[in-house]
């Protein structure tokens, strides 16, 4: 059963990984992704969106798809909403199992869906006093159709 | 019904959701979209071009022709930026 959580605060990558491998023995390879808020063109900070309700059952369905196609010993997401500035996490995936390919690929799945198939929205502010929505890439859509 | 939007459409749009009831004749999701282009200037304006959104019905992605009901929750959104 993996941890997902949805939450304004930052997240703690020693803490979470802790939680995975507490007690255990069977582990052998971590894996994790951290997104992080860049100050591309002048950006002050990006406003994150998302449909609560929707989100964590998107994300619950998410991490069972990657539980069911990979031998993982443990799964967390915790993705952050709210007003987040440059240099600030905005998304953390770690996966945990015996070997490194399957948590380095459950790591990378887990991503690319997270990213077309999980109600969050950017809104990115700027310095010079604009925001805007950010639009949808298809590339993101590429990649997660690969899987 | 619950109608909930999110991101620029709930902008356009002006609020965050209505309640309205299932209107005579609307029975799927691209229905529903052109009943709600029909509210007023900020739904036309929202609904102006339905390829640009996407929708959830009882918060699970959904296609235009996926059938609507008075129960359900149905969201618009943009697609999604998330990650």
């Amino acid at each position: 059963m993996a941890r997902i959580a949805v939450q304004e605060a930052p997240f703690d990558l020693a803490a979470e990984t802790a939680r995975l491998t507490d007690g255990r023995t069977d582990i052998g390879a971590l894996a994790s992704f951290i997104g992080v808020c860049r100050a591309d063109d002048g950006l002050a900070a990006m406003v994150l969106e998302h449909y609560p309700g929707m989100t964590e059952r998107a994300l619950d369905k998410i991490a069972a798809e990657a539980e069911g196609r990979w031998p993982l010993t443990g799964c967390t997401v915790i993705h952050r909403v709210g007003r987040l500035e440059p240099g600030a996490s905005i998304v953390l995936v770690l996966t945990a199992s015996a070997h490194r390919q399957a948590a380095l690929e459950a790591c990378a799945f887990l991503m690319d869906w997270l990213k077309t198939k999980a109600p969050f929205w950017k809104r990115e502010e700027f310095r010079a006093g604009h925001a805007r929505w950010v639009e949808a890439r298809a590339e993101d859509d590429a990649a997660a159709q690969k899987w | 019904m619950q109608i909930l939007y999110f991101a620029w459409v709930r902008e356009k749009i002006g609020r965050a959701g209505e309640e309205l009831s299932l209107p005579a004749g609307v029975t799927d999701v691209g229905g529903l979209m052109r009943h709600l282009a029909t509210l007023g200037p900020g739904h036309a304006a929202a609904f102006a071009n339905p390829s640009a959104i996407r929708a959830a019905i009882n918060q699970d992605f959904a296609h235009l022709a996926d059938p609507v009901a008075d129960r359900d929750e149905v969201a618009f959104f943009p697609p999604v930026t998330g990650g």
